[in-house]
């Protein structure tokens, strides 16, 4: 099997046993983005020249006898939104086209203390604004299951990087679905941590209380490895968490016996692809086979998540995004005065979709409509969460959908915003929580990946991993690989 | 008519922490531009702000001096608005929930006491400064940032509209500022922006409850400017008023140069902050043993200062206020009198000849070239009589130009008072025998002649003669 279809966790033992090296790994890696980018279009940036040098270092520590870390030499990619000093940071957004951070987001700098190897930056919707990485400020993504679809959003580059070959393991950002739903899409594992899990410092903000960085990996061996590495307390994030980290390789344990599973009803909505549903049902079937006790609940606030969700994204991001106004630093589009310089910078630079979230945003918190919108949202935003605190009571993890539907073509619904918002509906109440979650695959439609969605307590990764893990060894989803139309 | 002035001010003042509110650049005043400043000052993508623990210290200190209540939970908060100084165009401030709320402060104005009741104070960041190309803003075809201020940490200390004229506005700053200077949390420079007014002012027909309109005066930048300004803005509304006009709810800046408020925006052009909660921070949660050790622990204060000052040294309330009105000059003025200075004395030179100096050279007392030990080492030189009071006043002359000690000088020019008897009867006898017609003139009952007399002695001498001494023999003579 070529080198770039193996996970990380195998890849490493292939290292350390020296039957392969990082430069031959990174090559072959490097070798499927030159193949295959040009039909999935994953990656805004791509740095072979450091990746290079940096897996020979990782070889000359090996070729010394030290001891390398699980991630030591092996090739991802992070999502352009993550700070990388010295190396464009886009958001995939031409206001921030030519941007070079001075500073590393915390999660790079772990990532380079463990000696990764960083292959570029990957694509996503513009300012993480999106869910089929569409609303890139430069080039669509294509699925590599199917190039005629989406590859999910907005972490769609990450996701599609991963599934493709052209990455073994990647990070991306999840503020209302946007690691789990691509993942889900893509057939690979996606996991959302608990808010304040993993550091911020160095993500561009989309919307802060919702923004958390995750692992997107082809198993949850490697999501969990990756989050050993990126998860913590800092300094520097005041809304990170500061307790300890446990090991989370060690809940990749294939037992999920007396494990609680609920499902939520009404996660099942009006649009749910038939498919999906039945998938989803077989899961939870398996995981009760396996030993799980199943409860249907009910988390009666579900359907006004997502507009409690339109509005408090919005807002914060309407605030989060005026600092892009050809002042300092980024596009600037000159003008008569100030005014007209920020007016013709932000209208020239900024895609449709953000637009419309920042006028959103900007309207719920005016004043006269803040209480009838804002407030109104945080207060649903408290409900949602009350309604998790109850169904924590009562099972261990959630089991739902991560998509309605599969992915869908490329422009079907880039007209309908509102079809567009709906792929979030499972994801988004998980964010207003601040609750952990993964999406792993769990069946194929039409020859698509669905992704199912396993939701846990605050802080309770350990316990989605578990039993993600339980479900995937006894599954075969993960091990398909996307053909690219390859025969 | 007569209106009943109402006035209510913002403070805005400086922390003197040595880093910024939200990162660790340093808030050194003066540095070249753009070189205290870091990615989370400038506001680049993906930076997040981390609360200097210092300038919650220095907010509950103030809050507590100024007798608030300090909520045991209050947020940060987002004020959002466009200006090419703040690089992320929102302040983080505080909203809804402050640090403290309802206090007050009593000021005495005309020899009455009067309380002015404090509604909140919050902490937010500065913002940067702008530097234009022109003259003025309308003559410069640009502008340069200069983010050296961004992020400096702030209190914002809003009153209530108790404030019935602009001597009580003054009056009230000045405690206000006398305070924070006490409590070490701030320089409190007016001249370099570190204390800061802003003034809302409205009037009302005398025994009306409700308020009138107001209009919000900025700018105002000295103490001087602060009386002035609310004095010009009285009289504008008056006039209005009495014209049977309605005053306009604005914003209005003062042009310290031709004396007068001129209208900055409308009401309707105000600005919608569109505050929201700073979601980068986490709430601050005061633990009240926490505000009872800082209360413990405060400084004393201008007012206990100054009656200690009273009941210690017998100084009237008028000296030990004005003394204990500037931290800088009651701690020079206890160092002085620790330094065996007679306080009464000190207080008078305090107040007469340094006070004259300073003011004459504009520096504060901070910068007097007379150290307290030198000063009290000149009133030694009075008291031991080895000059005289007047000779005293040239020696600190000198001492302020050439730094040397008291001592020095006296040698150095030979100022040591004559309290020699024989030498001062000898220049007596000369006097008296040069001026026939004076000494005539004294027989003959003008007794205003032994001035003149006494005043030919004291030239002879350069004034180092003893008076007491001169009049007891001259009189002896005639």
């Amino acid at each position: 099997m070529e080198l770039f279809k193996h996970t990380a966790s195998q890849l490493h033992e292939k290292l350390v046993a020296k039957e392969i090296s990082a430069v031959e790994l990174t090559k072959a890696v490097l070798g499927r983005i030159d193949a295959v980018d040009k039909d999935v279009q994953a990656y805004i940036t791509r740095t072979s020249e450091t990746a290079l040098a940096q897996a020979q270092a990782v070889d000359s520590k090996i070729q010394r006898g030290e001891k390398v870390s699980v991630l030591a030499g092996i090739p991802g990619a992070l999502k352009d939104n993550i700070c990388t000093k010295g190396i464009k940071t886009t958001c995939a957004s031409k206001i921030l086209a030519t941007f070079v951070p001075p500073y590393d987001a915390t999660v790079a700098e772990k990532l380079a203390a463990e000696d990764a190897v960083i292959l570029g930056k990957a694509n996503m919707d513009e300012f993480a604004m999106g869910g089929s990485t569409e609303n890139s400020g430069f080039f669509p993504t294509h699925n590599p299951w199917n190039l005629e679809t989406v590859p999910g959003g907005s972490s769609g580059g990450s996701a599609a990087a991963v599934a493709a070959g052209e990455a073994i393991w990647a990070l991306g950002s999840d503020t209302g679905g946007s690691i789990r739903q691509p993942a889900a899409y893509c057939g690979v594992v996606g996991l959302k941590p608990t808010y304040g899990r993993v550091s911020r410092y160095g993500l561009v903000a989309y919307a802060s209380s919702l923004d958390q960085i995750g692992p997107i990996t082809r198993d949850v061996t490697d999501s969990a490895h990756v989050m050993n590495i990126i998860s913590g307390y800092d300094a520097k994030d005041s809304t990170s968490i500061n307790t300890g980290v446990p090991d989370y390789t060690k809940s990749l344990v294939n037992n999920i016996k007396g494990l609680k599973i609920g499902l939520p009803k009404e996660y099942f909505v009006a649009g749910m692809d038939a498919e999906v549903e039945r998938a989803i049902n077989k899961a939870i079937e398996q995981l009760v086979a396996l030993g799980a006790e199943y409860k249907e609940i009910s988390m009666p606030h579900t359907e006004y998540a997502l507009s409690a969700y339109y509005m408090i994204a919005p807002a914060e991001a309407s605030s989060n995004l005026a600092r892009y106004d050809g002042v300092s630093f980024g596009h600037r589009v000159e003008g008569n005065d100030i005014i007209e310089m920020y007016k013709k910078t932000r209208s020239e630079a900024f895609g449709a979709e953000v637009k419309r979230r920042i006028m959103l945003g900007t309207y719920a918190l005016s004043s006269g409509y803040y209480d009838a919108y804002y407030l109104k949202a945080l207060k649903v935003r408290t409900l949602v969460k009350q309604d998790f605190d109850k169904a924590f009571e009562q099972v261990d993890v959630l089991i739902t959908p991560t998509a309605p539907t599969t992915a869908f073509k490329l422009g079907e619904k880039t007209n309908d915003p509102l079809a567009m918002y709906l792929q979030d509906v499972c994801t988004i109440p998980v964010n207003l929580s601040g609750v952990p979650a993964i999406s792993i695959p769990c069946g194929f439609a039409a020859g698509m990946p669905i992704g199912m969605q396993i939701i846990g307590k605050p802080l309770g990764e350990e316990t989605i991993i578990r039993a993600a893990y339980t479900f995937e060894q006894n599954n075969d989803y993960h091990k398909g690989f996307a053909t690219l139309g390859e025969v | 008519m007569d209106y009943e002035i109402v006035i209510g001010l913002e403070i805005h003042t400086e922390l003197k922490t040595n880093s910024k509110i939200f990162c660790g650049c340093s808030t050194k005043f003066g540095s070249e531009q753009n070189t205290n400043v870091c990615p989370v000052c400038l506001g680049l993508p993906g930076v997040l702000p981390v609360i200097n623990e210092k300038v919650v210290e220095f907010a509950i200190k103030a809050g507590v001096a100024l007798n608030c209540e300090i909520l045991p939970f209050s947020k940060f908060d987002r004020k959002n608005y466009y200006y090419p100084d703040l690089p992320k165009n929102f302040q983080t401030s505080q909203y809804d929930l402050p640090i403290a709320v309802n206090g007050h402060l009593d000021i005495e104005v005309n020899g009455e006491t009067k309380r002015i009741n404090i509604t909140r104070i919050h902490m937010e960041e500065d913002a940067g400064k702008l530097v234009h190309s022109g003259a003025t803003i309308s003559s410069s075809d640009s502008a340069l940032v200069d983010y050296n201020r961004t992020g400096v940490p702030l209190l914002e200390i809003v009153s209530e509209p108790d404030i019935r004229s602009a001597e009580e506005a003054r009056a009230y700053l000045e405690k206000v500022k006398a305070i924070l200077e006490y409590l070490d949390v701030s320089d409190c420079k007016m001249e370099e922006g570190s204390l800061r007014c802003d003034a809302n002012i409205s009037l009302r027909p005398h025994g009306q409850a409700a308020l009138g309109t107001k209009a919000e005066i900025k700018n105002l930048n000295s103490f001087r400017s602060v009386q002035r300004g609310i004095e010009y803005e009285v009289i504008r509304q008056e006039e209005i008023l009495d014209d049977g006009g309605r005053v306009i709810q604005e914003t209005r800046t003062w042009d310290e140069n031709k004396g007068i408020t001129a209208s900055m925006r409308s009401k309707e052009q105000a600005h919608d902050y569109r505050y929201l909660p700073e979601p980068d921070l986490v709430p601050i949660v005061v633990d009240p043993a926490r505000v009872a050790e800082i209360r413990a622990n405060l400084p004393e204060l201008p007012d206990a200062r100054r009656q200690r000052l009273m009941n210690d040294y017998g100084l009237s309330e008028y000296d030990a206020g004005i003394i204990t009105s500037s931290k800088a000059v009651a701690d020079y003025f206890d160092q002085s009198v620790q330094n065996n200075g007679d306080a009464k004395v000190v207080a008078n030179w305090l107040m007469g000849e340094v006070s004259k100096h300073l003011n004459s050279e504009g520096i504060t007392i901070l910068d007097c070239p007379v150290s307290p030990k030198q000063l009290t080492e000149l009133l030694a030189l009075i008291e031991k009589g080895t000059i005289s009071n007047k000779i005293a006043k040239t020696v600190f002359e000198e001492m302020w130009t050439s730094r040397k000690d008291a001592e020095v000088i006296v040698k150095e020019k030979g100022l040591v008072q004559i309290s020699d008897s024989s030498e001062i009867v000898a220049i007596v006898e000369s006097v008296i025998a040069a001026n026939p017609q004076s000494v005539a003139d004294f027989k003959a009952g003008k007794d205003k002649a032994i001035g003149f007399l006494v005043g030919q002695i004291m030239k002879q001498t350069k004034g180092r003669a003893n008076p007491d001494m001169v009049n007891t023999l001259l009189r002896e003579r005639l």
